[in-house]
C-alpha cells in the first residue's frame, strides 16, 4: 500500500472521490443495487410516461385477469387486479410512495438522530442522560407497534405516515453518532479548536459536524430499506396512503382474498418490493465498505 | 454482581415509566377530540359528552395521567369500548398466544441459523456456504406479510400441506413460526457465520488444534462458547423487532394473539384497548429483555467478577 510512501504532495494520486468510486464499482452487488434501484427511480419519476394504463381506472372485464399469455384477455402483462386495473402500472406507481416515503423518512430520522447525537455526545453528563433514556424508552415500544398506534391515532395519510415513520427511527442514529462523538471530542483538533477560542456551538458544528457525515451516511442508507418495508407493512394493514393511490403493501393486501384464484396480485408486488429492498441494502452495504467498513456489524 | 442486577432492575423500572407516559400521550395527539375520535364522526354532542365523562377526559391532564399511572399499577387498565370488559383481562387471554408464537420464531430461526452458520464459516466458499448466504439474504429483505402469505400460497392452497390460519397444534404453529422467525434466522446466520469466521482464527482455537483435539470438539466447546455473548446481545436487540413482526404475522395467519388485537382494536377505534395492549408488550419486552441481562452474569464471566 502507499503508506509507506513519503507524501510530497506532488504525486498524482486519484483524488479521493474517484478512489472512493472506483472501490464501490468492484463489488458486483454494490452495482447490481444501484442499477436497480435507478430503474425503480426512474420507473417512479416518469410513471406517466411509461406506465401502460391508468393505475385506478377500474375494468371489471379485467377483474383478476392473468399475467400475459395465459386466459383469454391476456392484455396486461402481469394481469389485472380485483378490479380490474392493470398491475404494472399500479407496480410502477407504487414506487412513488416507497421511495418518496423511505427517502423522507430517512431524512428525517437521520437529521433527528444526528442533531441528538451531536448533542449527548458533545455535551455528556445530563444531556447525554436524558437523550440515552428517552432512547431506551422509545425501543422498549416496538417500532411497528408504536407506528400502528400512533397512524390509528392521527389518521392515515402520506403525510402522518412520513411523520411517524421519521419520528420513530431516530434512535440508532443518535446511538451511533454519539460513540463517534465521544471519541472525537477528546482528539487534537477538537482540542485545538478550543485553545483558539472556539465556543461549543461552533466547536460542534464546525469542527465535529463534518467528522460524523460518513457514519450518518452509511447508518441511513441501512435504514432506508427498513422504512421501505415498515411503509409498505403500514399500507398492508390499510394504515398508509389510502386507497386508490397504489402502494405495493396495499396491492400486496388486495391479493389476500384471492390467493387460490389468482396468485399474482399479492405476488409481484411483494417481488417487486423485495428486489428493491434487496436492492437498497445492496447499495447501502457497498457504500459501507467504501466509507467505512468498520461500521459492519 | 448484585450491583449490576440492581442496575438494570433499576432501569427497566424507569423505562417503563417513561413507557406509560408515551402510551398515556398517546390519545391526546389526537386532532381534535381524543372522545370524538373514538365514536364517529358525526356522533352528537352529548354522546361525545359522554364518553369525556367515562373515559375521565374532562379531568386535567396531570390528574388523568396519574389516575392512568395509579390504575395500572393497582392492574387497571381500561375498559374495552369494543369488547366492555377490563382491557388486562382481554389481553391477558391473547397473550399466551403470542408468548407462544413469538418462542417458536425464535427457537426455529435459532435452530436453522447456528447450524447454517456454523457450516457456512467451517465450510467457507463451498456451496454449503454460498446457499446458506442466499438464504441469509433473502430473509433479510422479503418483507414478512409478503412472506407469510408466499408461504399459505405454496403450502396451504397449492400443496395443501399445512394450515393456514388458526391456533391448535403444531401444525398450526409452523407457518407463522417460520414467517416470523425469518428475519432473525437471516441476521443470526450472518452473525454466526462472521463471528466463526474470527474466532477460528484465533490463537486459543490453534493451541486446542495443537494439542490434538478434535475438529469437532474445537468447533463447539472451544468456538461456539465464545459466540454465545455475541448472539445473545444481538437476540435481545431483535426482540422488539419479533414482537413488532408478531402483530403481522398474526394478522396474516389470523392467530388469535395481542398483536391482531392490537390491529384490530385501531380498526374499531378501541383506543384504551390499544393503550393497554401497547404497555403490556411493552412490560414483555423490558421484562425479557432483563432476563437476558441477568443471563449475561452466567456466560459472561467478566461481568460475574467485575
Amino acid at each position: 500500500m502507499s503508506a509507506s510512501r513519503p507524501e510530497t504532495g506532488n504525486e498524482k494520486v486519484p483524488a479521493r472521490k474517484e478512489r472512493l468510486v472506483a472501490r464501490f464499482l468492484r463489488s458486483r452487488r454494490a452495482i447490481f443495487g444501484s442499477l436497480f434501484l435507478l430503474t425503480i427511480a426512474l420507473a417512479a419519476v416518469f410513471a406517466e410516461a411509461i406506465s401502460p394504463a391508468n393505475p385506478e381506472v377500474i375494468d371489471m372485464s379485467h377483474r383478476l385477469s392473468p399475467p400475459a399469455g395465459g386466459g383469454a384477455s391476456g392484455k396486461f402483462l402481469l394481469g389485472g387486479d380485483q378490479l380490474g386495473r392493470d398491475m404494472l402500472s399500479r407496480i410502477i406507481y407504487g414506487a412513488r410512495i416507497s421511495l418518496t416515503v423511505g427517502v423522507t423518512a430517512v431524512l428525517l430520522s437521520g437529521t433527528l438522530g444526528v442533531l441528538l447525537g451531536l448533542l449527548a455526545g458533545y455535551y455528556r453528563g445530563r444531556t447525554d442522560e436524558t437523550i440515552m433514556r428517552l432512547a431506551d424508552i422509545q425501543l422498549a415500544i416496538p417500532t411497528i407497534l408504536l407506528a400502528i398506534a400512533l397512524v390509528g391515532v392521527l389518521g392515515p395519510s402520506l403525510r402522518n405516515l412520513i411523520l411517524v415513520l421519521g419520528v420513530t427511527g431516530w434512535v440508532i442514529y443518535a446511538r451511533t453518532i454519539r460513540g463517534v462523538v465521544l471519541s472525537l471530542r477528546e482528539q487534537q483538533f477538537v482540542e485545538a479548536a478550543r485553545a483558539l477560542g472556539s465556543g461549543d456551538g461552533r466547536t460542534l458544528f464546525r469542527y465535529i459536524m463534518p467528522n460524523v457525515w460518513t457514519p450518518a451516511i452509511v447508518v441511513a442508507s441501512q435504514q432506508m430499506g427498513f422504512m421501505i418495508i415498515m411503509e409498505s407493512a403500514l399500507s398492508f394493514l390499510g394504515l398508509g396512503v389510502p386507497p386508490p393511490t397504489p402502494t405495493w403493501g396495499g396491492m400486496i393486501a388486495d391479493g389476500r382474498g384471492y390467493l387460490a384464484t389468482a396468485w399474482h396480485v399479492t405476488t409481484f408486488p411483494g417481488v417487486v418490493l423485495m428486489a428493491t429492498v434487496l436492492a437498497v441494502n445492496f447499495f447501502g452495504d457497498g457504500l459501507r465498505d467504501v466509507l467505512d467498513p468498520r461500521l459492519r456489524l | 454482581m448484585t450491583r449490576y442486577i440492581a442496575r438494570r432492575l433499576a432501569l427497566s423500572l424507569f423505562v417503563l415509566f417513561g413507557v406509560t407516559v408515551v402510551v398515556f400521550g398517546l390519545i391526546h395527539l389526537a386532532p381534535g377530540d381524543p372522545a370524538r375520535l373514538m365514536l364517529y364522526d358525526t356522533a352528537p354532542e352529548e354522546e361525545v359528552q359522554a364518553m369525556r365523562k367515562a373515559l375521565g377526559l374532562d379531568q386535567p391532564l396531570r390528574l388523568q395521567y396519574w389516575l392512568f399511572l395509579s390504575g395500572a399499577l393497582r392492574g387497571d387498565l381500561g375498559r374495552s369500548l369494543y369488547y366492555k370488559q377490563p382491557a388486562l383481562r382481554i389481553i391477558l387471554e391473547h397473550l399466551p398466544a403470542t408468548v407462544e408464537l413469538t418462542f417458536a420464531a425464535l427457537f426455529v430461526s435459532l435452530l436453522v441459523a447456528v447450524p447454517m452458520g456454523i457450516l457456512s464459516a467451517v465450510r467457507r466458499d463451498s456451496v454449503w456456504d454460498y446457499a446458506g448466504m442466499l438464504l441469509a439474504t433473502i430473509g433479510q429483505a422479503a418483507p414478512v406479510f409478503w412472506l407469510g402469505l408466499m408461504l399459505i400460497l405454496l403450502f396451504s392452497v397449492q400443496w395443501m400441506l399445512l394450515p393456514s390460519s388458526g391456533r391448535g397444534g403444531i401444525v398450526n404453529l409452523i407457518l407463522p413460526s417460520v414467517t416470523l422467525g425469518a428475519p432473525l434466522m437471516a441476521l443470526v446466520t450472518r452473525l454466526v457465520r462472521s463471528g466463526m469466521l474470527d474466532i477460528l482464527g484465533e490463537d486459543y482455537i490453534r493451541t486446542a488444534r495443537a494439542k490434538g483435539l478434535a475438529e469437532q470438539l474445537v468447533i463447539y466447546r472451544h468456538a461456539l462458547r465464545n459466540m454465545l455473548i455475541p448472539l445473545v446481545t444481538v437476540v435481545g436487540l431483535q426482540l422488539g423487532a419479533l414482537l413488532g413482526g408478531a402483530v403481522i404475522t398474526e394478522t396474516i395467519f389470523a392467530w388469535p394473539g395481542v398483536g391482531r388485537l392490537v390491529v384490530t382494536a385501531i380498526t374499531a377505534r378501541d383506543y384504551p384497548l390499544v393503550q393497554a395492549a401497547t404497555l403490556l408488550v411493552s412490560v414483555y419486552f423490558v421484562a425479557i429483555n432483563l432476563l437476558l441481562d441477568v443471563l449475561y452474569v452466567y456466560i459472561d464471566p467478566r461481568i460475574r467478577f467485575a
